[in-house]
């Protein structure tokens, strides 16, 4: 009995070395352990040994189950990990089959540059004003110093909507300043973009519609410096530290002294070339001290308070920001060109 | 305004380098726009002596020319030209010279001989005969200038001038001048700035024998100072003048029109020269056009002139349109013996809107427009005379007539240097204010800055800021940080609402597009608005860029589906586009506009449908947080296909609509019938703004979910089913979950199948069986008795 029990255990533990799949293994554990199994079978002859072999022998075949059912469950574990690793080998994928297209929208372009622009603002203490379209020729020029008989307020320059020439579509975002100094507390901060409309027929640089962005600053002890600190931060901001800008004077009928930024040039970088017609530099925004007249208007004290204005077409600014050649781009919208941006 | 280098060094004298030089005034504030240098292009051409001409060999019209260039022999020179004789001065261009346009001159062979080089007519040298009138056009120019064989020709015929143009402001026409640049060139590079008063020595005679002047209209031509010449030669001018006007721009005509561009040019004031002998009744009135007459200006055109319009006339016609055009009937012409001499001050704006109404826009009404200096007209004037005299073109008549209608009065400014600096964020000091004044004419006594007349622009201690400014250098004052109190920046709600509804629209595959504010009238019929719709009231611009951009747009739908008709014209398969589109209403009781913003989406191609549309607008207004919000059938808008067209709502408002294009809209703009289209309206969506969502607690009993398939009639709505599955399904029902809808067989005609999820949980505790089939149960008996919708 205790040799066929040990020959039993050699020829199990071996059977279980030697299974290579789970259903095998589970085969070998059907032989010896299972209801029928051999191990099963040798344990019900038991009761046929002598008393003093039965307590020796029941031990022996004990030990000899508890070793094959360890031994099984290591084959098991053996064999569930080397399963695995060939349906994962077999699953194994071409990784540079491109992934499932995910389709974003994009921004337009002009849209994404006012985005730009008046984040940069709001983070310098701005908020975002707005105004009206349609606007009365108060708003967009006597009030802004540009009294009647002025050429910009010819019809040939403006859009009307009356005889009379009173109610216009705004020629610049400028009128927003005066809203804004009638209705906003003092200190005032802000910038406003929009449409803008004036008389040119389409072509590469021009458009019946188009877009600006204004800023105005009033508070006490404005001073030119600050319009141009605050102009120099505005640019840094938008397109680095290292691009390099000028101010040269200039005319505008509602500020005074007035000036116009330029910056290097996006192209050359200074050198010259056709972009800048060969100065380096490229006319970027407009901009000068709000005129005493214009503030008096609005019934601000100009002996306390002093302020700056600024303005540019962000359509030119989306141009150069993204090599824009052409401004007719910005309102055909087509998809091809939506999607570059 | 285009100025020559040479003539402004007759005011001061700049010697620094022409980048210096448009740096300089560009920085001052005189914008430079280009620089260009009269005969650029033209090298190694040289005078050179024709010495001995003979037969070309080898042609019968060709000429073998020897030409002395001032080298050690005479070159051989081929020219077909047959107006060459011996000693001709002639333009010689020598081997590996440079004509403009970038032609270049080598030695080679004509016929068998030999050229070295090539005779040059007035063309190839880029000129014409208006500039040597003496000269021909078709042939070698023949050169009358004193020279020397071998002189360069650039020297000979005074090119290589620097002339720069200038981009002037409207507010300085004093700049509109040689004389203003050269004070601002003065006041720049710190050079001399030499004023001078022209001299007229006079022939005797009163001009009061010939001549009366009358203003009738004092407002409009505060002043006119006129002076004459008889005894006149008309004839060229001379090479320097002619090459100055030249450099300006400005063609040479004849002396005595040369002279009056010369001043215009030099002075700013645009000068008029009449033919004394047109000017009936002796006599010249300023007044305005009387209703009817008409005028033939100087380019041939026959003028109808209006009561606006102001002229200048003699007893009984009009002779010239004021500041704009002269008239023909008394054009100077080349029997003109007596000339009167016009040089007046107009107003700017009444010039500006006849030259306009005219249609003819003038180089001196593009001056007078901006306003010009009063006291200018005597200087101007004179220079006239002095020029007839100097080059002898006829005899000055004793005498001026000088009419002042409204006087200049001079303007004062106080100099006030702090206010100044704190306004700038300077700390100039006061000399240096003066001075900067003094140069550009002004003069101070005491704190009283006396303005000169032709600084109109000059009114208020801010403008002498600009002036010092200039001259400090815009670039000299420190840039500095704001120091008022610091500002917290920020969109407000409502700019933060439409931020979000723009990431929202990108993020579901949406490209943005931008359109025009206006359109066409027709528009309207494109998208079949009922001719009483309120959308057909509008803003009309009443002087538009054509009839298709007239009409402020009251919908923002035809923009839509026109730019999606261009991407369908330009073959691309698929687009989803979106729109933040302002449209504008005409209000009762204000002459400006409702201005109403709207998010308007379109789709057309790969996947686009109504119920995918429906799901961007449904996402769309939950993220919005629009408060009881459906979609009913709308039959009614016929820009939609009657089936398929929903109107939405919030709380019983609409707030938009959206569907399937109407195939016969969609056959008028060229698009493919499967074209979708929504639009809400931002304001409305916003006033239904639930409250921030705050947090739910999540469920800890298990859900149990039932799927249910019902058939009932077509007619009755989705919508319907769900209204009756919420009601019945309390408290337990917890979500109802559309997920298919089925027609045909075996389904009987007329009725469909409807299959929902149900999802059904208790708060409390764990949904028992007898909960759940008591909820199925009172469910399906209320689907049965409201709808008539049963199990399947």
């Amino acid at each position: 009995m205790e040799e066929k029990l040990r020959q039993l255990r050699e020829a199990s533990l071996q059977a279980i070395r030697d299974a290579g799949a789970l259903d095998a293994l589970d085969a070998v554990r059907v032989k010896y352990l299972g209801k029928k199994g051999e191990l099963t079978a040798m344990l019900k002859q038991m009761g046929g040994l002598s008393a003093e072999e039965r307590p020796k022998m029941g031990q022996l075949a004990n030990s000899i189950r508890e070793e094959l059912t360890a031994a099984l469950e290591e084959g098991k574990k053996r064999l569930s990990e080397k399963a695995l690793e060939m349906r994962l080998a077999a699953e194994k994928e071409d990784v540079t089959i491109p992934g499932t297209p995910v389709t974003l929208g994009r921004p337009h372009p002009l849209n994404r540059v006012i985005s730009e622009f008046s984040e940069i603002a709001i983070g310098m203490g701005f908020t975002i004003a707005e105004g009206p379209e349609v606007e009365l020729s108060s708003y967009n020029f006597d009030k802004l110093n540009t009294a009647e008989g002025h050429p910009a307020r010819d019809r040939q320059d403006t859009f009307y909507f009356d005889d009379d020439d009173q109610v216009l579509l705004r020629t610049q975002t400028s009128p927003v300043q005066i809203h804004v100094m009638e209705t906003y507390p003092l200190p005032i901060r802000i910038i406003a973009p929009g449409r803008v409309y004036r008389k040119d027929e389409v072509d590469a640089t021009h458009s019946p519609m188009f877009h600006q962005i204004e800023g105005l600053v009033i508070d006490e002890g404005i001073t030119f410096g600050d319009l141009k600190g605050t102009l120099n931060e505005l640019v840094h901001r938008l397109y680095g530290n290292d691009l390099k800008t000028r101010f040269r004077p200039h005319h505008f009928p509602f500020t005074e002294p007035s000036c116009e930024m330029d910056v290097e040039c996006f192209k050359c970088h200074g050198a010259g070339c056709p972009v800048c017609k060969g100065e380096g530099w490229v006319e970027l925004l407009g901009g000068g001290m709000v005129h005493p007249k214009v503030l008096e208007g609005c019934g601000i004290d100009t002996d306390k308070y002093s302020g700056f204005a600024f303005g540019f077409g962000s359509d030119r600014l989306a141009m150069f920001r993204f090599n824009i050649s052409d401004l007719r781009l910005l309102f055909e919208n087509d998809v091809r060109f939506l999607e570059q941006f | 305004m285009d100025l020559s280098r040479d003539w402004l060094n007759d005011y001061t004298t700049v010697t620094v380098s022409d980048k210096e030089f448009c740096d300089g005034m560009t920085m001052s504030g005189s914008k430079v726009e280009s620089l260009s240098v009269t005969g650029a292009g033209i090298e190694n051409v040289v005078a050179g002596r024709v010495t001995f001409m003979s037969p070309h060999p080898d042609s019968d019209h060709m000429w073998v020319c020897k030409v002395d260039v001032g080298g050690p022999h005479d070159l051989t020179i081929v020219t077909g030209a047959q107006n060459v004789s011996v000693d001709d001065m002639v333009p010689v261009a020598l081997d590996g010279s440079k004509l403009p346009g970038g032609v270049e001159i080598r030695s080679s062979k004509l016929r068998g001989v030999m050229s070295e080089g090539m005779l040059c007519s007035l063309a190839e040298l880029g000129l014409d005969t208006h500039d040597y009138p003496y000269a021909i056009e078709n042939g070698i120019f023949i050169m009358r200038e004193p020279c020397e064989p071998g002189d360069d020709i650039k020297k000979v015929l005074g090119l290589g001038d620097s002339v720069v143009e200038f981009e002037i402001t409207n507010n300085r026409p004093d700049c509109l001048s040689v004389i203003g640049l050269a004070r601002e060139a003065a006041a720049t590079f710190g050079t001399e700035f030499r004023d001078r008063t022209p001299q007229v020595k006079g022939s005797g005679d009163d001009i009061r024998r010939y001549l009366t002047i009358q203003i009738d209209e004092p407002e409009l031509c505060p002043r006119y100072t006129a002076r004459m010449v008889k005894n006149i030669k008309i004839e060229p001018s001379p090479a320097w003048l002619r090459r100055r006007l030249r450099a300006s721009g400005i063609r040479p005509i004849n002396n005595i029109v040369d002279i009056t561009n010369y001043v215009m040019q030099e002075y700013g004031q645009p000068m008029h020269a009449f033919d004394y002998s047109c000017v009936g009744g002796n006599k010249i009135v300023v007044r305005r056009a009387a209703p009817g007459e008409s005028l033939v200006t100087l380019d041939g055109n026959a003028r109808s002139l209006t009561p606006n319009m102001l002229v200048i006339a003699d007893e009984s016609k009009p002779i010239g349109v004021a500041g704009v055009m002269g008239g023909g009937n008394s054009e100077i012409v080349d029997d003109t013996r007596t000339i009167v001499f016009e040089s007046a001050n107009f107003n700017g704006t009444s010039i500006r809107k006849t030259a306009i109404a005219l249609g003819m826009r003038t180089d001196a009404s593009g001056k007078f427009e901006k306003g010009l200096d009063p006291e200018g007209t005597i200087p101007a004037v004179q220079r006239a005379c002095e020029l007839v005299e100097m080059l002898g073109a006829g005899d000055v008549i004793d005498g001026m007539i000088d009419v002042v209608a409204a006087p200049h009065v001079e303007k004062t400014v106080k100099l006030e240097p702090d206010k100044i600096n704190a306004l700038l964020g300077t700390d100039i000091d006061r000399a240096f204010m003066v001075k900067v004044l003094e140069k550009l004419g002004f003069t101070v006594t005491g704190d009283t800055i006396h303005v000169p007349s032709w600084r109109s622009d000059i009114e208020h201690y801010s403008d002498i800021a600009e002036e010092v400014a200039r001259f400090y250098g815009y670039d000299t004052v420190e840039s500095t940080m704001i120091r008022g109190k610091t500002s917290q920046g920020g969109w407000n709600e409502k700019q933060q609402f439409e931020n979000r509804l723009n990431s929202l629209c990108q993020a579901m595959g949406f490209n943005e597009i931008l359109t025009y504010s206006f359109g066409s009238k027709t528009a309207w019929d494109k998208i079949r608005l009922p001719q009483d719709s309120p959308l057909r009231q509008a803003l009309i611009i009443q002087n538009p860029l054509g009839e298709d951009r007239s009409v402020m747009r009251t919908t923002p739908m035809p923009s839509m589906l026109e730019i999606m008709a261009n991407n369908a014209a330009r073959r691309n398969p698929s687009v989803r586009l979106y729109e933040r589109a302002k449209v504008f209403h005409p209000l009762a009781d204000s002459p400006l506009a409702d201005e109403e913003l709207w998010l308007v989406l379109g789709e057309y191609g790969a996947g686009a449908d109504f119920f995918q549309l429906k799901g961007c607008v449904e996402a769309i207004l939950k993220d919005a947080r629009v408060q009881d919000t459906a979609f009913t059938a709308e039959s009614g808008e016929a820009a939609f296909h009657p089936g398929r067209c929903a109107r939405i709502t919030a709380g019983g408002e609409t707030i938009g609509l959206m569907g399937q294009v109407h195939p016969t809209v969609c056959q008028t703009y060229g698009l493919d019938s499967g074209s979708f289209y929504a639009q809400l309206n931002v304001a409305a969506m916003r006033a239904h703004q639930g409250p921030e969502r705050t947090f739910t607690a999540l469920p800890r009993f298990p859900a149990v979910s039932r799927d249910i398939a019902l058939v009932c009639a077509d007619q009755v709505s989705v919508a319907e089913l769900v209204d009756t599955i919420t009601a019945a399904g309390r408290p337990y029902l917890e979500n109802v979950k559309f997920f298919d809808v089925y027609k045909g067989a075996p389904i009987p005609a007329g009725q469909k199948s409807v299959a929902f999820s149900l999802t059904l949980r208790a708060a409390d505790q764990t949904l028992t069986e007898d909960h759940a089939t008591e909820t199925m149960n009172a469910i399906l008996t209320a689907l049965k008795e409201k709808n008539g919708a049963s199990i399947r």
